[in-house]
């Protein structure tokens, strides 16, 4: 058996128009009278209108873009058939390609290839120059150049300390994350740092990221520039400012009698170890240490008793490290790192006198501490504080003086230090370093990242590579005491061949820097 | 000779009218113009009646005759029938069809001696197509187009099919009817040709949009115009009668 297959063959008639000879279709015309009746370019306008920016050169892409584009690139096209897509709804777009026009002559030609079904399963392809007129209209960016309005939004950091040591961290730790790349100003003002930024999103990013770095609180305001009552458009500039805790590091803080035993029965005088996203208190009386997150803090917040300029040298008489301290039933977390010891100390400036005070001192640095060393302390028993927690302790509760830390020489810690920070660098100055003291305190925040190996752990350490160098060639005659530096495993290669700071335009190629950095 | 003519703006102008060699119906509109122009035309020759069908005005679809009678649907109402009855010239027979595909006019096509018919139609239908229309009976169907009357229009001289119409098709149905058959289309492009012209055999009146190309092609296979005249049966019959003679 073999089935039988009828194709049916296909007669042949006039065309409806001009009697032309044709196989029947849908509409029973042939393509020229086809063409000639109906008009697939019909709604497609032939001139078209685009912006430039003849600032930057750049091509505005609706709604609110601007895109660089080279003369006759497929970034030019995309943006000229973007102008056309609404037309072209209806067709398809089977081809476009630019016709060539004078560079300068602002105007830019587009030949498109559109197809159409006119008829049921009648597709009729047509071609059509569109010319596009250069207009030029100033971007959003060089609007705000020319009008000197840099800014929309403003990240106000401060804090109420005076000392700078949290915002040299953090300065470190915007490096290290490049989150000030957003940044369109970066200026430093006495008790702070204020950034500016273009739009409110990048503050609010900026505010968030400070937010897990750091303990702190923010309030938000703006202030109206201008307002269009009958477009309801309202334009603002946004002001963030985050407030830092006011505890810096190495601080002596009078903890509130309810909150030292919430802390686990803490002693009243503690010192702050640290800042990172947490403030890190230890009890020099038996090494209780507590994490206090930037919530907690504010909702109770403490004082610091006093600050590192108001520490006085003492020379360390004597040091008996305590080895079985009892402690209490439910004390709180106690720290490994340290060693407690007893201490007699002498003012550095009254050793040898022999009416010279000898005060005595619980300290949580016996495992640093040997006697003939310097320590900065603080002198409870002859000052005046003025801080209405202190004044209502038990008199009996109040210790002599307070190690706070061991004086090293900064000389020779200075000279043999092999590693560098970088620098928030903005038009070329560093940002608040502007006197002798900020320096003074920012080689202050070098020897604490020696001291502490977990703030180093969170920022990046670069090599000094000079240094190392120089170092190379001198005898080393190091028995001199000094706190374990940095080693070179924590250190990253710097990529910059003048070892100079990065320069606030590339500083958004950190991320790549930091792949490549090797560590050794 | 073949007109443009539009009834009430519509181009399908073979909806709502019939046309035999002996009488013209048209629906009824609520303008007089396709029927002035079809009086114009043809009133000296032969009548042109104004009628409905089963109270519509698509006469044109719904009945089919010949210049011996006419068929109407079961629908029609008894009063139309009388209408048609008094209107109609005596010799013009006249019958209700109770069938199925009710619209009679687009399952049948005819002229003067044959008609070609849906497949389907019964064969009381086809009783009647022979004993009132005094035709022959074929069932076919033009290609994938079952609805004849649709897609052709036939007359005494020649028979239009719908463009799509294969060509053996074609050449079957000429066979069939002993006369030339060609593909073509009416109201540019179209392909419903028996909605969209009437023809008789001597003049066709098409949709308002037919275009000159198909109103020629109209004119040549139903040889209208010209070949219409009186003097052209010489020329045409000329090698008959030399042959006769001989």
């Amino acid at each position: 058996m073999q089935s039988l297959n009828i194709t049916p063959s296909v007669g042949m008639i006039a065309c409806c128009e001009c009697g032309v000879a044709i196989t029947p279709n849908q509409a029973n015309m042939c393509s020229g009278c086809l063409r000639s009746r109906v008009d697939i370019t019909e709604g497609i306008t032939k001139t078209c209108t685009i912006y430039m920016c003849k600032f930057c050169d750049r091509y505005f892409v609706p709604p609110s873009a601007w895109m660089r584009a080279e003369l006759e690139s497929k970034e030019l096209l995309s943006i000229c058939l973007k102008k056309l897509k609404p037309m072209l709804t209806k067709v398809r777009l089977t081809d476009a390609c630019f016709v060539w026009t004078e560079a300068h002559s602002k105007r830019i030609k587009v030949k498109i290839t559109i197809q159409k079904e006119v008829f049921t399963s009648t597709i009729l392809q047509q071609s059509v120059v569109v010319e596009f007129s250069v207009a030029s209209q100033l971007c959003d960016d060089c609007r705000r150049a020319e009008a000197k309005d840099f800014w929309r939004a403003c990240v106000q950091v401060r804090q109420r300390a005076e000392f700078k040591k949290t915002l040299f961290y953090l300065e470190q730790l915007l490096l290290k994350h490049s989150a000030h790349k957003e940044c369109t100003g970066v200026k430093p003002v006495p008790t702070g740092i204020d950034f500016y930024f273009a739009k409110q999103q990048e503050a609010r990013k900026f505010v968030d990221f400070l937010n897990t770095v750091l303990p702190c609180k923010y309030h938000y305001a703006q202030e109206l520039i201008s307002h269009d009552t009958k477009n309801n458009t309202y334009d603002y500039k946004h002001t963030f400012c985050v407030e830092i805790v006011p505890i810096c590091r190495d601080n002596i803080v009078c903890l509130p009698k309810k909150i030292a035993q919430q802390f686990g029965n803490m002693s009243q005088i503690v010192i702050c170890l640290r800042v990172s996203n947490v403030i890190t208190l230890i009890d020099p009386n038996n090494l209780q240490l507590v994490d206090v997150q930037g919530t907690n803090f504010w909702r109770d917040p403490f004082d610091a008793l006093c600050g590192p300029k108001q520490l006085t040298e003492f020379y360390v008489l004597d040091v008996d490290v305590i080895d079985n301290f009892e402690r209490k039933a439910g004390h709180g977390y106690v720290s490994k790192r340290h060693q407690l010891a007893d201490v007699w100390l002498v003012r550095s400036d009254q050793v040898g006198m022999s009416d010279a005070q000898t005060l005595s001192a619980r300290t949580h640095l016996g495992h640093l501490l040997s006697p003939g060393d310097l320590v900065m302390a603080f002198d409870l028993k002859n000052c005046n504080v003025n801080n209405a927690t202190f004044d209502a302790m038990n008199n009996e509760n109040v210790p002599d003086a307070i190690i706070v830390k061991k004086v090293f020489d900064r000389n020779r810690r200075a000279q043999k230090r092999q590693w560098k920070l970088k620098r928030l660098v903005v038009d070329g100055n560093i940002v608040g370093n502007e006197t002798a003291s900020v320096a003074d305190e920012f080689i202050g925040f070098m020897e604490d990242i020696e001291e502490d190996v977990l703030m180093r752990e969170k920022i990046n350490i670069y090599k000094d590579q000079e240094k190392i160098e120089r170092r190379m060639g001198e005898a080393t005659d190091d028995e001199d005491e000094v706190p374990d530096a940095p080693t070179l495993a924590e250190m990253l290669d710097d990529l910059n061949f003048n070892d100079d700071e990065m320069p606030p335009e590339t500083s958004g190629n950190v991320g790549e820097e930091d792949e490549e950095a090797m560590q050794e | 000779m073949a007109l443009r003519v539009d009834y009430e703006g519509s181009n399908d102008v073979g909806v709502f009218c019939t046309l035999t060699n002996s009488y013209c119906l048209v629906g009824v509109g609520g303008t007089q113009n396709f029927y002035s122009i079809l009086e114009a035309e043809l009133s000296d020759i032969i009548p042109v009646v104004h009628t409905s069908i089963a109270s519509t005005r698509i006469v044109g679809r719904v009945t089919v005759g010949n210049r011996r009678g006419l068929l109407v649907p079961n629908s029609t109402t008894d009063q139309e029938l009388q209408h048609l009855r008094n209107s109609l010239p005596d010799e013009v027979k006249i019958r209700r069809v109770d069938e199925r595909l009710s619209a009679l006019g687009n399952v049948i096509a005819c002229n003067d001696h044959v008609a070609i018919v849906h497949a389907e139609i019964s064969q009381e239908t086809e009783q009647a197509l022979v004993e009132v229309l005094g035709v022959e009976v074929f069932r076919v169907s033009l290609a994938q187009n079952a609805l004849v009357g649709s897609y052709c229009a036939l007359s005494s001289q020649g028979c239009l099919v719908a463009a799509r119409t294969p060509p053996e098709t074609q050449r079957e149905l000429a066979a069939l009817l002993q006369i030339p058959v060609v593909a073509g289309t009416v109201n540019r492009g179209s392909e419903l040709i028996g909605a969209g012209m009437v023809v008789n055999d001597w003049v066709a009146f098409c949709g308002l949009d037919s275009t000159s190309t198909e109103l020629s092609v109209v004119e040549s296979i139903f040889k209208l115009g010209e070949q219409g005249a009186p003097t052209s049966i010489s020329n045409q019959l000329r090698d008959t009668l030399i042959e006769s003679m001989l």
